[in-house]
């Protein structure tokens, strides 16, 4: 994998990583540098890693060959180490995983007051202005349970983003989504994409993939197949396998 | 023919109405077909049957008098009236009842400040909450610092000491099986041997053989001029024992708890107990409420076992009160009063335990 960048420039490195779970070979030699500011779309068939590769980027999921390096720190089996990483990545999931017991609000302002130790009226109004930026300040006061599954997903971005990280991953997030909530929800992203931010996002949203992307990443069974620009990606795909993942994903 | 029989199909209207009365639903559900109306006459036959004798001894024929008309053959509640304030305390010193009759006051008090949303809001009274054993403790014993007369617990007895077995129990319990379930769910081996191995030892054993074990192997392991008290002694084995329990129940729901909440707690850079304490209890709790009060409600009877090593709790003080030569023989009277006691008890928790429920529901979609 080439880039022509600089290495200052490179804000996730991935060398050679490898895992396992128990004898099935998840990931496969895994190489991948993200830039800052890059937007990095992942794809592939289900199964081929892709969700588990993100989740290495923060540390939910373990690796037991390579290595995987954030913002200049390595990741190894240290506390102190992961929860900085953990600080200045922010994930969303599939399934939102608000946190039920708490206010949309309090869901925002929780890790500012207790992991940055934020002054609770800082975080308060910064909470705010989030849920304001992805259009839900009217429903601060409710649960999340007395939300649809797209303003969950949006306050999922909010509370993301109120550590404000230096990167941003999605792992599906409009899988779990009726239709016609996935457009509400990729608006938030593609806007959060034009301010700049480094993304890397596992969808199967291939319009989105192609306005956004910077990069395409392939997947599957283990291997990066493919890694190109978006317009390349689209438009002359190399690998026969990637010719047949588009050809099925877009003429479904 | 119901009005709303006549509308334009599409509109926005109420469901049909479904309510006929209860005459109706005893015809429809009780009698019909004729099988059912077979098993509800033979139903009603079996309640008579059991129940008429038990209101005939109970309240028709008994006597509700400060003393018993010799020669009839109801119940005689005027052993329960007399025998009343022993039931209560067990032998607490009579010119020193007044103290449980504080005690009570300040009970009271505790339970009204938990039912009304404004009290508990209300911040100070957290500092009350954590104040009131001990001010009930003092009160009981007297002695030291309180000028009042210290009164040992040799005379501790009754509902008092049941309700404060269960109570006292729950109070140190909590913590312990909070402990106990963290660190059965965690990644350190050693610590999860110690829990699990706690866990199943203690559950392994009838409380019956801790309490044995209480107040009889336990002083050995201290020097002989070092007197732990008796009570004390069934209190931490009653304690230990509830520990365990508590701990699986909450076990449980820590595993019911889905896995994505403690993952978007890391993925924020939150610590384990903050993880923990933040997101995983107050959820994890939530669920687990009806299992905790039936936990409680099992120890609350189970208290009735310190009997075997010579304390006299509310079941015991009854027991012996029918030794008592004036009210010889009144045995039924005893255990009729003991069940209902218990049962009100119990119930009480149960609805409480509804009520907490119901206040703590959570959407956990």
């Amino acid at each position: 994998m080439s880039h022509e960048t600089t290495d200052e420039n490179i804000i996730i490195e991935i060398k050679g990583v490898n895992k396992w779970y128990g004898k099935f070979h998840v990931l496969k030699d895994i190489n991948l540098n993200v830039r800052k500011g890059e937007k990095v779309v992942v794809c592939g068939p289900s199964g081929s890693g892709k969700s588990t590769l993100i989740r290495a980027i923060n540390y939910l999921e373990t690796h037991e060959e390579g290595d995987i390096i954030v913002d200049g720190v390595k990741l190894v089996d240290d506390v102190k180490r992961i929860q900085k990483i953990q600080r200045d990545v922010g994930m969303v999931f599939q399934q939102f995983n608000l946190f039920p017991h708490l206010t949309v609000k309090t869901n925002v302002m929780l890790a500012p007051i207790w992991v940055k130790k934020s002054a609770k009226a800082k975080a308060e109004k910064r909470a705010m202005d989030l849920l304001d930026r992805v259009g839900i300040a009217d429903q601060a006061d409710k649960f999340p349970g007395q939300l649809s599954g797209g303003q969950q997903q949006r306050v999922a971005i909010a509370r993301a983003l109120a550590m404000d990280p230096k990167i941003m991953l999605f792992d599906e997030p409009t899988s779990a989504l009726d239709p016609e909530m996935i457009k509400e929800v990729l608006d938030v992203m593609r806007e959060l994409a034009d301010q700049g931010m480094t993304m890397v996002c596992v969808t199967h949203e291939m319009g989105f993939a192609k306005e956004v992307a910077d990069t395409m990443v392939f997947m599957d069974a283990g291997n990066i197949v493919e890694y190109s620009t978006a317009k390349e990606f689209f438009e002359h795909p190399k690998e026969e396998r990637t010719r047949q993942f588009l050809e099925q994903i877009l003429n479904h | 023919m119901h009005p709303s029989d006549t509308h334009t199909p599409g509109e926005t209207r109420l469901p049909p109405n479904a309510d006929t009365g209860p005459l109706a639903w005893v015809t429809e559900n009780l009698l019909s077909p004729w099988y059912n109306a077979i098993l509800t006459v033979l139903a009603c036959l079996i309640l008579y049957g059991l129940l008429h004798p038990l209101y005939v001894w109970g309240i028709k024929n008994a006597s509700f008098g400060t003393v018993c008309p010799s020669g009839h053959d109801g119940a005689c509640w005027a052993f329960i009236r007399d025998m009343w304030p022993i039931f209560m305390v067990g032998t607490y010193p009579h010119e020193e009842r007044w103290r449980i009759v504080i005690v009570l006051g300040v009970v009271i008090l505790l339970a009204l400040s938990l039912i009304f949303k404004k009290v508990r809001q209300w911040k100070p009274i957290w500092v009350l909450w954590a104040l009131t054993p001990a001010v009930i403790f003092f009160l009981i014993r007297g002695g030291s610092i309180t000028g009042l007369t210290q009164v040992s617990t040799s005379h501790w007895g009754g509902l008092m000491l049941t309700v404060m077995f269960a109570a006292v129990g729950m109070l140190f319990a909590f913590p312990i099986s909070l402990c106990l379930a963290l660190g059965r769910a965690s990644d350190i081996p050693v610590i999860r041997a110690i829990c699990v191995a706690y866990i199943e030892l203690i559950r392994g054993v009838p409380l019956i053989t801790l309490l044995f074990m209480a107040s009889v192997v336990l002083p050995l392991f201290f020097p002989p001029e070092m007197e732990i008290d008796k009570l004390l002694r069934a209190q931490i084995g009653i304690t230990l024992f509830f520990s365990a329990y508590l701990a699986e129940n909450i076990r449980g729901g820590l595993q019911a708890l889905p896995k994505g909440q403690e993952e978007a707690a890391r993925a924020l850079g939150m610590g384990y107990w903050q993880r923990m304490l933040l997101i995983v209890l107050p959820q994890a709790l939530r669920i687990v409420i009806p299992p905790m009060v039936n936990s409680f409600i099992g120890i609350l009877k189970d208290t009735s076992l310190v009997g075997i090593v010579g304390l006299v709790d509310l079941l015991q003080v009854v027991f012996a009160a029918t030794a008592n030569p004036k009210w010889l023989g009144h045995i039924e009277e005893a255990y009729v009063f003991v069940a209902i006691f218990y049962w009100f008890m119990c119930y009480g928790l149960s609805r409480y335990s509804q009520h907490l429920e119901k206040r703590y529901a959570v959407d956990n979609k």
